[in-house]
């Protein structure tokens, strides 16, 4: 087991990823999850502990005219208890809200929960139907280096994700909602509070004159890691809202989740919730 | 054995400076190393909200904090809650409720109920409810609890100033 050499809290983005620029670093930010994983012998610390809740600009919500930005080290309160992202995206206060435990959410930064790479990632599926890219920050050639992608192509496996261990996740972004989007998410566990989801669902689209277009739709647990449900979204594009439709989007929610048995649920009951889930938020927008 | 640091803080109104191995937590640094055992640790995941403190004013679980991340803040624990004049007003509402059964979860229920008194003077039940999520109790006392939060949440609305 590697021993961490020295800790290391800066208070600016450059120190930070000078620090990281030989991949020997371990960030830090809640804790929540690193804690867990370090101590169960899940992970091992690298050389460096890297503490990046010091830095500045890494925290807080901005909402511009055109786009929103997320600093990584926002927490889940500050997202839950944020009224302008009430007012614009409220499927990502709606996640915030059914997180963990109001301790954990006091804590858990929004950069860790993407980071961790869980199917079960609470604040995934919502960024996903935002259509949310992720900001990577690196030190080469003696500059800041930053990269911007999608969400969607950030996860490779359970733990694990494209970013290499240079990079840090500085922020995520998305495209302001137009003013016809509507978003629900839902999620599913034995206890409303501290729960790791059993599947959960996530369906933003603009809906314009009971129309459906831009449809995207995002599930979790039902796979290796959280995913868009092209399938779903393939039917229900273009389409009138109406029971046909919402029939058809069920039907096809087979073709995209391909869930596990574990010690959670089994697959099956995964495969029949998430289909009871496509029905259940296609209702509520439909109802509204 | 980890890397140790110096990191200063306040604590109970206190500064505390001292020197912390890197991935100790905070409630192992609280309890073995400051002697503050009002804190408890029960799971050490997080589920149980037994070792709930205060950070900056916001509550946390201490068993997943690293003690390092403590460098510069204000921490509150249960010992900081006693006034000079004696009990914290939420304290005493559970004496008066009788929401205290085996007493181990308590400092950590009545750090979260402070915190959800103090951030919404209109707390309601569910509310409280809801905010003590993170708190389990196995003795199944939270009906005395959410009395007890109720109390100290229409008592605050009368007089302003507990």
């Amino acid at each position: 087991m590697q021993e961490i050499s020295s800790y290391l809290a800066p208070r600016r983005l450059d120190q930070a990823l000078q620090a990281m620029a030989d991949g020997a670093a371990t960030v830090l930010c809640g804790g929540t999850d690193l804690a867990l994983q370090t101590e169960s012998g899940a992970r091992h610390y690298k050389a460096k502990l890297l503490n990046i809740r010091r830095i500045d600009g890494l925290t807080g919500i901005e909402v511009k005219a055109d786009q929103v930005r997320i600093g990584a080290a926002t927490t889940v309160s500050d997202i839950r208890g944020n009224p302008e992202l009430a007012t614009i995206a409220p499927v990502l206060v709606e996640a915030a809200e059914h997180f963990a435990s109001e301790q954990i959410r006091n804590a858990a930064s929004l950069g860790g929960n993407i980071c961790n790479a869980s199917p079960a990632g609470d604040m995934i599926p919502p960024l996903l139907v935002l259509g949310a890219s992720v900001e990577l920050a690196c030190w080469r050639d003696g500059a800041v280096q930053t990269r911007l992608m999608p969400l969607e192509g950030f996860f490779v496996s359970p733990g694990k994700t494209v970013k290499l261990a240079e990079e840090l996740l500085t922020a995520v972004v998305f495209d302001r909602p137009a003013a016809d989007f509507v978003a629900r998410f839902k999620k599913s566990g034995p206890r409303p509070a501290l729960e790791i989801s059993t599947v959960s669902l996530a369906l933003g689209a603009r809906l314009s004159n009971g129309k459906l277009s831009e449809v995207r739709v995002a599930m979790g647990s039902v796979a290796p890691t959280p995913l868009r449900a092209r399938h779903v979204e393939a039917v229900l594009e273009g389409k009138a809202l109406d029971a046909a439709s919402i029939a058809a989007a069920v039907a096809s929610a087979a073709e995209d989740a391909k869930p596990i048995d574990d010690v959670r649920a089994s697959a099956w009951y995964r495969g029949h919730l998430v289909r009871v889930f496509v029905e259940e938020v296609l209702n509520d927008v439909r109802g509204n | 054995m980890s890397v140790e640091t110096e990191i200063r803080f306040k604590l109970n109104g206190r500064e505390v400076s001292l020197t912390v191995p890197v991935t100790m937590k905070a409630l192992a640094m609280l309890r073995d190393k400051l002697g503050l055992t009002g804190t408890k640790y029960a799971c050490g995941e997080g589920e149980c909200g037994a070792c709930t403190i205060k950070v900056d004013g916001k509550t946390v679980n201490s068993c997943l904090m690293y003690a390092v991340d403590c460098d510069g803040r204000e921490l509150v624990t249960i010992e900081g809650l006693r006034t000079p004049e004696g009990l914290h007003p939420v304290q005493q509402a559970f004496v008066d409720h009788g929401a205290v059964q085996c007493g181990f979860c308590m400092p950590g229920m009545i750090m979260q109920a402070d915190y959800l008194v103090e951030n919404n003077p209109e707390l309601t039940r569910e509310e409280a409810q809801r905010g003590l999520e993170g708190n389990l109790c196995r003795c199944t006392g939270y009906t005395k609890v959410l009395d007890a939060v109720e109390a100290v949440v229409e008592a605050k609305k009368c007089c302003g100033r507990c």
